[in-house]
């Protein structure tokens, strides 16, 4: 009898585990494989990789500001805009983020919750409605526009700018930096700091040798929490930027209304493929640098 | 002078945080169409939204959908995390962790498409030429808010000391009971808080449901984007300000929930200490 009870327990674990393991299969990894087989195929489902050689060959043509006419890699530049847009919004939610993080967490218990609660209500509103309205704030004649009116300023051009985009995200998506630094923040020991000091820090290097070390681990999956929603958006573009900076999310979502899925799933196997390496490389480097490399 | 200077920068991130928020619920009061002037407190919109019958419908069907994909996903979440939790093999629960994280670090934009070009090629080989509806939503969301059901659970699992259930058992207890005095007690708040999330995610989803919609079955934050799309009366700001406060109670019922039982939790840490003690 005892000897046979770790196996039953394992028996039982796994039957309670055999629901999920099924869907998991069927929902999760079945999906993905379809969106390779549908990158790699024509309308008949025959072999072709002209799919992905498209994104990364097709031409069009575009008009400069002066007028002259410049031919460009049409999805190369879609992708490189989105990537250039990711990256200045999550730095920008760094930049923001981190000192309110640490603002928080260095604030009494009571004062965290209510800061806390605070960043995460916006959060709980659905984002078309947050992106919406920023929309009507931004706009020519908008909140934003008469208010700087009423102090005697000209308006302001912002809505189908870069500018409002990167709003847009950082609107969207400070929340995902905040959350997981402060995480962190909260259950550094005091002492460190102190100790820190006794030795003679001053401050600034005791956030660079001290503080910053500790929280990377937070900055880390702050940085992804932030970079891969904001890579893959297609709402905030089309609202803020009036449809003028097409990103890679815009692109997707405008060959699935087309119904040219081969071609969405190309574009979405890409982009998975690059994320995908992205997070295997933050995982090598952050289980190197973070858990082992610097604790001397 | 500094805490100053950090108490402004704070004040002014939670501004910016705020701000359309407040703009928004002041003008879904708006008597005029416009979106940027206000002219005069009415209730205007609210009874125009409330004659609204696509929009009612479509309330209708995101409570439907979100509270059969949060009772599935809880059920089947609460039961792998228990699992997961008993596994022997570390190939296998390490397998099992980062298929669970997969849903939430890949791009909702990725999940809608792989799930929906899944559920078309399987619509295509049955004949069907509309093959998203209500089941393919059903699944995609339960799909996305499983590994949040699981994540919740887990860790209240792992707290649990396994001698406790075997304790039951010697006292008595079939393994069945033991695990619904000894075991789902404990795991109660993580399954209470999983469900919660599931249930706000999965009302609060656009892309993935955006991707895997069919044409007869309308969610509201699919609603929205198609009101969105046209100019849009302050209707939309009234229902805004309503989804506003009814996840706001939400996350407030969620934080009493939270704080009751990490109160219990601090007192019981006390109390142990104190038999350590003695």
């Amino acid at each position: 009898m005892m000897k046979k009870s770790p196996k039953q327990k394992l028996g039982r674990g796994n039957a309670a585990l055999a629901p999920y393991s099924l869907w998991a299969l069927l929902f999760i990894i079945v999906p993905m494989a379809f969106v390779a087989y549908y990158a790699f195929t024509d309308n008949n489902f025959n072999f072709t990789t002209e799919n992905i050689t498209r994104f990364f060959t097709a031409v069009s043509n575009v008009r400069n500001e002066d007028g002259s006419i410049k031919e460009v890699h049409t999805y190369l530049l879609i992708f490189r805009r989105s990537l250039k847009l990711a990256i200045i919004s999550t730095i920008v939610c760094l930049v923001v983020g981190y000192p309110l993080a640490y603002r928080i967490a260095r604030a009494s218990k009571r004062a965290q919750q209510t800061m806390m609660t605070l960043i995460m209500i916006p959060m709980w509103m659905n984002f078309l409605i947050r992106t919406y309205a920023w929309m009507t704030i931004l706009q020519d004649s908008g909140v934003f526009n008469n208010l700087i009116a009423k102090l005697g300023m000209g308006p302001v051009r912002i809505i189908g700018t870069e500018t409002a985009v990167i709003i847009g995200m950082v609107y969207d998506y400070l929340p995902y930096m905040v959350l997981p630094i402060y995480s962190i923040m909260v259950k550094m020991d005091d002492k460190l700091i102190e100790a820190a000091r006794d030795l003679g820090c001053g401050s600034l290097s005791i956030l660079r040798r001290v503080i910053f070390p500790l929280s990377l681990p937070g900055v880390i999956s702050g940085i992804t929490m932030v970079l891969i929603p904001s890579i893959s958006t297609f709402y905030i573009s089309q609202k803020l930027g009036n449809g003028k900076f097409f990103l890679i999310g815009d692109a997707i979502e405008g060959q699935y209304v087309a119904n040219n899925l081969h071609f969405a799933a190309a574009m979405a196997f890409i982009l998975m493929v690059i994320l995908l390496v992205f997070m295997a490389l933050v995982k090598y480097y952050s289980s190197r640098y973070v858990n082992g490399g610097d604790a001397k | 002078m500094k805490k100053v200077i950090s108490n402004i920068l704070t004040a002014l991130v939670y501004i910016f945080l705020f701000a359309p928020i407040v703009i928004l619920l002041i003008f879904s009061f708006n008597e005029s169409k416009s979106l940027s002037v206000f002219s005069n407190f009415s209730f205007r919109w609210y009874r125009e939204l409330l004659k609204d019958r696509h929009t009612l419908e479509a309330v209708r069907n995101t409570l439907l959908l979100a509270a059969s994909a949060t009772v599935i996903s809880t059920i089947m979440g609460t039961a792998a995390a228990w699992g997961i939790d008993r596994l022997r093999s570390r190939w296998y629960r390490g397998f099992m962790n980062t298929v669970t994280d997969i849903p939430m670090t890949n791009p909702d934009i990725i999940t809608g498409i792989s799930l929906m070009l899944m559920f078309v090629f399987v619509g295509r080989i049955f004949g069907a030429r509309n093959s998203l509806n209500f089941w393919t939503m059903l699944i995609a969301h339960v799909t996305f808010c499983l590994p949040y059901v699981i994540l919740q659970v887990l860790p209240k699992l792992q707290q649990i000391d396994k001698a406790l259930p075997e304790a039951a058992m010697d006292l008595g207890c079939t393994q069945v009971g033991a695990f619904f005095k000894v075991e789902l007690p404990e795991m109660m708040p993580g399954i209470v808080t999983g469900a919660i999330m599931a249930f706000t995610i999965s009302m609060d989803d656009f892309v993935i449901s955006y991707f895997t919609s069919g044409t007869g079955f309308e969610t509201l934050p699919i609603r929205i984007y198609s009101m969105t799309k046209k100019t849009v009366t302050p209707k939309m700001y009234a229902l805004a300000t309503i989804i506003f406060f009814v996840t706001l109670s939400l996350l407030l019922i969620n934080n009493f929930i939270d704080d009751k039982s990490t109160r219990k939790g601090g007192k019981k840490a006390k109390k142990a200490k104190k038999a350590k003690k003695d």
